[in-house]
């Protein structure tokens, strides 16, 4: 452990998880639940049923002001004037020079109000880039650091919208994938969102941290007959992983840009000037010379974050996440090749302790749910 | 669980039971408990040496590796070939059929430096 355990953050709900016997570790300075069951169990009620997941260590930057929009669209990759009030969606804050600060959720709360999940350890610096971005364009607008104001809470899984709704007058039916609605959870106003981290329906709830335990244990509660389990950040990633969702520091970092990490969709090159728009706009032109692809493993190993990748008997790229997946019952992983190699078909080893094992990059996501 | 009283301990968490000259090494219960959900194990050839406090294989859990350290040296005379097709079974019976090598101990006094069950037990209860 990096740090030592009094060091660390906690969520609101830690006292809960530690009475659940969840196994908690250090992550990115907080004391958070890995497991409460185990990893594979709460994957696969996630997958067949629904799962419950303690998420309050992301943060929350709120966006207010007549500049709110404009703000927003300076400091992020997605356009945020396409979003009607109610919908949310997925985009990037990048640096001038194209690489990452962060990936975030946007919420367009009013015309003038946006509602922002950053990840947790890049908080901070993540309000600090908006917060700078305002100064120097001089927009009229406020961005609150909003973290400690919200917990947040994910519950995902064919049964999340029956498990939530029992503690809902909201009709979560009617709520359509990535917008959201303000209404009440347990009588306290919560905002309710149909995103999530997982590749599956469901739903992330945004709640004041003093009513968070007696929600977390009513969804529990809620879900029991459909198998809910508590879900710790092991089951998060395999989920994630398996849906081909980025993961800060992984997928994306300061050095990746948007075009490399597959994720030209959130960039919107017509929507005007934003911070990282040139550099971006160079490296289209230019060609991007490595891109994020899936690979499954042939051989016997799992190929793991950081682990080398060979091609023709060279060095050619790394491995960003990498680890069994339990939908498929395959060893799956995401790494950066050579963009003209970084398509499905082709046939890689993955250095694992010094031995090349044989692996072959395939398209993604691993896994798609079905629409119903 | 309980640890049994014929076999030996690491603080690295693996045990030996030797029999004569031959031994058997596995890991505890309590590093299967602390890895979690075991789904790979990597082991090294039959016929190829071991040495005391070195890695010879490892053990993945779905989140992470850890290395396996001989708590013998000698030469590995077999390895069980149930964990490569079922590796959940080192989370079911790592004191039993989830053994992963047996070795032909090439110093036999080495065993006397490990721990015995009783001071294991404290030594993972103090961890």
């Amino acid at each position: 452990m990096s740090s030592a355990v009094s060091e660390l953050r906690r969520t609101p709900l830690c006292d809960t998880h530690s009475q659940l016997k969840a196994k908690l570790i250090e992550f990115g300075g907080w004391y958070m639940p890995v497991q409460y069951s185990g990893i594979l169990q709460e994957h696969t009620a996630v997958r067949t049923a629904a799962g419950l997941f303690d998420v309050s260590h992301m943060g929350e930057i709120e966006v207010r002001g007549p500049d709110a929009e404009k703000l927003v669209n300076y400091v992020s990759t997605n356009n945020a004037s396409k979003l009607k009030i109610g919908q949310a969606h997925y985009s990037g804050l990048l640096y001038e020079h194209g690489g990452f600060v962060d990936d975030i959720l946007v919420h367009k709360v009013s015309d003038t109000h946006f509602f922002i999940c950053v990840n947790a350890s890049n908080q901070w610096k993540d309000h600090e880039h908006m917060e700078l971005a305002k100064l120097k364009g001089n927009y009229q607008a406020e961005v609150e650091f909003a973290s400690e104001r919200y917990a947040q809470l994910a519950i995902q899984g064919p049964r999340a919208l029956a498990t939530l709704q029992k503690l809902t007058s909201t009709d979560l039916s009617a709520i359509r994938y990535y917008w959201f609605v303000d209404g009440q959870v347990l009588n306290q106003p919560a905002r309710i969102a149909r995103t999530g981290y997982t590749g599956e329906d469901g739903f992330e709830i945004y709640v004041a941290p003093e009513v968070s335990n007696e929600i977390w244990n009513a969804v529990l509660e809620a879900g029991k007959e459909f198998g809910i389990l508590p879900c710790g950040l092991g089951a998060r990633n395999t989920l994630r992983l398996e849906a081909k969702m980025a993961l800060y520091d992984h997928e994306i970092t300061a050095s990746i840009n948007p075009l490399e990490a597959d994720l030209a969709w959130i960039v919107k090159m017509d929507k005007g000037n934003f911070i990282g728009r040139q550099a971006l706009e160079k490296t289209a032109a230019d060609g991007i010379t490595r891109k994020l692809v899936g690979f499954e493993m042939k051989g016997r190993g799992i190929g793991r974050d950081g682990y080398e990748v060979w091609l023709d008997g060279s060095p050619a790229g790394w491995v960003t996440s990498g680890g069994p997946s339990p939908t498929l019952n395959k060893n799956i992983g995401l790494c950066y090749l050579p963009t003209e190699k970084a398509v499905p078909g082709v046939e890689i080893q993955i250095m694992i302790r010094n031995s090349p094992v044989d692996a072959v990059t395939v398209a993604t996501p691993f896994y798609k749910r079905a629409k119903g | 669980m309980s640890y049994p009283e014929t076999y030996k301990y690491t603080k690295e968490h693996e045990w030996v039971h030797a029999e004569g000259a031959q031994a058997t090494v596995g890991i505890t219960d309590h590093a299967q408990h602390e890895l979690g959900d075991i789904v790979f194990v990597d082991l090294p050839k039959v016929g190829s040496q071991v040495t005391k406090g070195q890695t010879f294989g490892s053990v993945e859990s779905v989140k992470a590796v850890s290395d396996i350290y001989s708590p013998v040296s000698g030469e590995v005379t077999a390895i069980n070939e149930l964990l490569a097709k079922n590796p959940e079974k080192l989370n079911e019976d790592p004191h039993g059929d989830a053994w992963l090598i047996k070795v032909k101990l090439g110093n036999p006094g080495e065993i006397n430096e490990l721990l015995s069950a009783p001071d294991y037990q404290t030594y993972v209860g103090a961890e």
